[in-house]
Order: structure tokens, then C-alpha cells, then sequence
């Protein structure tokens, strides 16, 4: 493959990467959202796009199966990033990792006491981090979807989630109670890739670049 | 209990291939002789702490470690050759000028080194002990590039860089043994977002110049423009005229730079390179110098090499046809026999058709066969 390949995920990291395309001179051909094709083309013939699934997208570009892609932090932080450039901080999609629990819960008093919780979450990698760091014990339980259910079926005591307006967690009575990190979309790049086309590559990480809005 | 099932990332390697990998060890290793550089065979396993003398975490995340009955120490399986020849340098052979020696042999690694990589690799490489200057880089990359076109894969990129950027700009900026970690992972990812949180404590004109290392890579330009973001310094300025100067004898390779590039930092100490070739998604060689690891091993000698997977390899290069067996019927007939003799004389395959086998012939790769024609015996095509 002489031509660029990027990797991309349906939904709002797809909607907020368009106007970052476009300032690189690059219009899809297709609306993924209406579209079932899993290779769009562009307007430019050199360039198409992959739509994958966001956790797939660090996976695509460390293979080289995609020259760029585009991951949320969250996602990279669980692959890991070995293997792959993460030159620039898109800024968009942006969210907060937080841990959230029931209302009525008191997760300060039972850090305090040192007890044992229970933690649902789909970021398994990011929680270890994060509650090893601070020194609790945790026995984290992976689920794919829907977190929020599992503190109100007593399946866990906390969560670890994004949040973005935090109705989700209002909705089914759990606040925030601590923040992890801000979480934003990365550019990441194949690194052989970088070596090898670079003379393509770079005048798109550029225009990127300038285009990433504060 | 399915018994034929293999553990992951390992693998059998069948006819076609394993003869495709074994006349490439031949025809690299014969390359290596031809410049000088002697062939060692270090042991499968060893003690641990030889092992990874002067490495990083990895290397011990990625050796497979047992308990020696014998001695009660822990030895680990070698996940990387080059330790093992700097030691055979550094405390047996104790020449006094160059030692050149080239390997190839199986490693393991207990965490395979990449999404698709074999968790046995066969690793071959040469290595040049005793000379500190540049030539001795110049030599062993000319011999990279040699071994690469034997494999018939042409090196598209040859990736330079110089460990000592980093490092002068770490010591001058003080940081510890930990920040120092965090900046190495965020530089050898290009973090860039990470690398300003990094670098809040750091006083400029330090902090602009690590900013600027991932954006130091690209090819001649980027020898100048690195030397224009980082401040004035003697060891920076060595570096960069180091490659300067290997970039210059090696005009004829396709080099390129990548400062940022401190692959194996803990125990690189020059200059770092890697080869890139189409169709492979990480590098397909890596290499570098490695000047204090002989230390531990009782004698610090300037040391540069590289080294890279066979298998690998086999795969990129283009297979070259050969023509395939001859079948020879199995009879006792000194005609036959020495006509047998003579075709594997010529390098010709000659399977005999043992009795009752005759009809599974084409399963041998047989697409000639021996026959008694006019009293003679002669090789005709097909069956």
C-alpha cells in the first residue's frame, strides 16, 4: 500500500476528526453512520480511511494494517502504545476517566479503612494503575457496557468510567468521586510507517497540527 | 487435550521454509566469515544476572528464567544473543585489538517482542569489539546493508541515532533515575502531550531542547535543524557529528535520523540504527553501539553490532525457484547406482521410490524421474 490509511472509529471521535481531515485537504467519500462499507475512499486518491471499532484502533496501526489512526487516550492507555508514535493531542473527544459510586456510598471511609472494593469497569489496565497507586486493594471486574448497572445490582462497589455530562451517572444515582485523567483523542502513527512515508505522512501530522483547536 | 497444539507465538517451521532459512544462515554466515567476523556459539542458558547485565526491565520481563539444580542460582533462556558474545569477548578471547564475531541461533522470549512476533526468534547477527571510532559503525552497517541483499530485501530506510543527545541533555538537566524513565518512554513513543508534562520542572534551555528531540528525525535536514534547537555542547556536538560523518561515508545506503530513537538506551551508548524495509511494520534490523557492557564482564571495550530475525527475513525475501527432485526407481543396479551418485555429485536432489511407495511420489517434491531408456539410465521431465 503506497497511499495513506487511517484508521478511524464510528461516532463522535469520527463527526470531530472531519473538520481536522479537512484542514489536511481530506474529504471522505462516505457517511459511515449511513454507509456499511468498512473502507471509504476520499477525495484524494492517495488517502482512505478504515472505520474500526475505537478499541481495535491502536491494534490496526501497530500491525501497519493503518499508516494513522485515531485513539482515545483511554484506548491507548489499556493497549499500552508500545509499538506506535503518539505525536499530537487531537483535543477532541474529550471526557474525564472518573470513579463513581452509588449515592450513599462513602468511598473516602472505605478507602480510609483500607477495605477491599469491588470495581466494574471496561478500563482494566487504567483502574490496576490508578488504585495501585493510591494503595487499595481492588478486585476489578471487566464488563463491556453499561458500568452504571453494576454498583445498583451489587455487582461492585465502584466503577471506572468516562464521563462526559455526567447524566448517565445522574440518571441511575451514582456520582463522581475522583477523577484519573482527562481523556482526549491522540494521533497515533505505525512507526515504520513514519520512516518509510514520511515524505506523505508529514504534511498531514502538520496540517493536523495546526488545525488542533486549543 | 488437544497434544498437537503448540504454545502461542511458537511455532514449527515446515520443509519449504526450513530450507529457505537454513541456505540463508549459510549464505550469511559465509558473508560474515568473508569479512573477518568469526562464528560463536554461547549457550542456550545461562545465569541470569550475566544475562541481562547493563539491560532494562524488558529483557527481564522477556527471559524465560528456571532454578539450577545444580547451584541453586536462577538462570534465565537467552532472549538476546549479544550480551553472551560481549562477554565471550570481554573475558575469553582477550584480544588486544579487533575481535569481529558473528552468531545465529534460536533466542526465547517469555513476552514476544511485538503483536505478530514468533516467541522464538532466530536471531543472527556480527558484532566489532575494540575500535571506538566510526569506521567500526560505517563497517557494520556496509554489513547490514550486505546481509540484508542476500536475503534479497532492500533496506527502503536505514534509521541513525545517537544515544548521547538524550543522554547529555538528561545529565545536564539533572533529572533522576526515574523522570529519566518517564522521558525515555515518552521520547521513544513521540509522546509529545506526555513529554510537556514531564518537563514542567525543568529549567530551559534544557526543557525547549528535549521538546524539540521527537520532532529531530527525518533525513540530512534534520542534522541541522536538531543542531540549531539544542543548546551548544560539547558531547551534543560530538554526536551529531558522528552521524554527520557516518551519514557521509554511507552516501550510497538510504539514511535517514531519528534522534528521539534511544531504542535499548540502557545499554546503548553511541550510535543506535535501525533498517526498514516494505511489507514489515516494525524494523527488520537493529543495532548499535554498546561501548560499557564488556565492563561487567571484567573488560569495558568499544563495541558496535546489530542483529535481526532469520525467519523474518526468509519470509520478506523473494523466494528463488529451484527445480525439484528426481525420482529413482529402487533397484540394486550399479548402472543405477552410480548414476544416482553422480546426479547428487551435480547438487541434484534423488529420492529412491521405496517398494509399495511408488504412487505417493509427487509428495516429495519429485518433478523429474530416473528411467532406463536405450539401455541407459536419463533423467526425463514428468512422470
Amino acid at each position: 500500500m503506497t497511499g495513506i490509511t487511517i484508521a478511524l472509529s464510528k461516532g463522535r471521535i469520527f463527526d470531530e476528526t472531519l473538520p481536522l481531515l479537512a484542514a489536511a485537504g481530506i474529504v471522505p467519500g462516505d457517511d459511515p453512520e449511513s454507509s456499511r462499507k468498512l473502507i471509504i475512499g476520499t477525495n484524494r486518491d492517495d488517502v482512505r480511511l478504515v472505520i474500526v471499532r475505537a478499541s481495535d484502533v491502536p491494534t490496526y496501526v501497530q500491525y501497519g494494517a493503518a499508516d494513522l489512526g485515531i485513539a482515545g487516550k483511554d484506548v491507548l492507555l489499556e493497549h499500552g502504545g508500545n509499538g506506535l508514535y503518539q505525536p499530537l493531542d487531537l483535543n477532541i473527544a474529550r471526557c474525564r476517566m472518573m470513579v463513581a459510586v452509588p449515592d450513599g456510598f462513602d468511598y473516602e471511609q472505605a478507602v480510609k479503612r483500607g477495605a477491599r472494593l469491588r470495581v466494574a469497569t471496561k478500563y482494566i489496565q487504567t483502574a490496576r494503575e490508578h488504585f495501585g497507586a493510591k494503595g487499595v486493594h481492588v478486585d476489578l471486574i471487566k464488563l463491556y457496557g453499561s458500568m452504571e448497572l453494576a454498583p445498583l445490582v451489587g455487582l461492585a462497589d465502584a466503577i471506572v468510567d468516562l464521563v462526559s455530562s455526567g447524566n448517565t451517572l445522574k440518571a441511575n444515582n451514582l456520582h463522581a468521586v475522583e477523577e484519573i485523567m482527562a481523556i482526549s483523542s491522540r494521533l497515533i502513527v505505525n512507526q515504520a510507517a513514519l520512516k518509510m512515508k514520511r515524505e506523505i505522512l508529514q504534511p498531514v501530522i502538520d496540517a493536523f497540527a495546526a488545525a488542533v483547536q486549543p | 487435550m488437544r497434544r498437537w497444539l503448540l504454545p502461542e507465538a511458537i511455532e514449527d517451521i515446515l520443509p519449504a521454509e526450513a530450507e529457505r532459512i537454513e541456505r540463508l544462515r549459510r549464505a550469511m554466515l559465509d558473508e560474515f566469515r568473508v569479512h573477518g567476523y568469526e562464528l560463536v556459539v554461547p549457550p542456550l542458558l545461562e545465569y541470569l544476572e550475566s544475562l541481562l547485565t547493563g539491560s532494562g526491565r524488558d529483557m527481564d520481563l522477556r527471559t524465560f528464567k528456571l532454578v539450577d539444580q545444580l547451584s541453586g542460582r536462577t538462570m534465565g533462556i537467552r532472549a538476546d544473543i549479544t550480551p553472551q558474545v560481549a562477554r565471550i569477548d570481554a573475558h575469553l578471547l582477550n584480544r588486544k585489538g579487533v575481535a569481529r564475531l558473528c552468531y545465529c541461533a534460536s533466542v526465547l522470549h517469555a513476552l514476544p517482542a511485538s503483536l505478530t512476533a514468533t516467541r522464538e526468534p532466530l536471531q543472527i547477527g556480527a558484532e566489532l569489539y575494540g575500535h571506538a571510532g566510526i569506521e567500526a559503525d560505517t563497517e557494520v552497517i556496509r554489513l547490514l546493508a550486505r546481509a540484508l541483499s542476500i536475503a534479497g530485501v532492500t533496506a527502503s530506510r536505514i534509521d541513525l541515532g545517537h544515544v548521547g543527545v538524550f543522554r547529555a541533555l538528561a545529565v545536564r538537566a539533572g533529572v533522576d533515575a526515574e523522570l529519566e524513565q518517564e522521558l525515555f518512554a515518552a521520547l521513544q513513543t513521540k509522546d509529545l502531550p506526555g513529554l510537556r508534562e514531564l518537563v514542567t520542572g525543568i529549567a530551559e534551555p534544557l526543557r525547549s531542547a528535549l521538546l524539540a528531540l521527537p520532532e529531530c528525525y527525518g533525513d540530512a535536514r534534520a542534522l541541522e535543524k536538531t543542531a540549531r534547537l539544542l543548546p551548544q555542547d560539547a558531547e551534543i556536538g560530538q554526536a551529531l557529528d558522528d552521524l554527520r560523518r557516518l551519514a557521509e561515508a554511507l552516501k550510497e545506503l538510504p539514511v535517514s535520523f531519528d534522534l528521539a530513537d534511544l531504542r535499548g538506551y540502557h545499554y546503548h551508548s553511541g550510535v543506535v540504527f535501525a533498517a526498514y524495509c516494505a511489507a514489515h511494520p516494525g524494523a527488520i534490523a537493529l543495532g548499535g553501539r554498546y561501548d560499557k557492557v564488556g565492563k561487567a564482564f571484567g573488560r569495558g571495550r568499544p563495541a558496535t553490532g546489530f542483529s535481526m530475525d532469520l525467519r523474518d527475513l526468509a519470509q520478506l525475501g523473494a523466494a528463488s525457484a529451484r527445480p525439484g527432485a528426481i525420482l529413482a526407481p529402487w533397484d540394486e543396479d550399479a548402472d543405477l547406482r552410480a548414476a544416482i551418485e553422480a546426479l547428487r555429485a551435480q547438487g541434484e536432489v534423488v529420492v529412491e521410490a521405496l517398494p509399495g511407495h511408488e504412487g505417493n511420489w509427487a509428495e516429495t517434491g519429485c518433478d523429474r524421474r530416473l528411467v532406463k531408456r536405450d539401455g541407459r539410465w536419463q533423467v526425463v521431465q514428468g512422470e
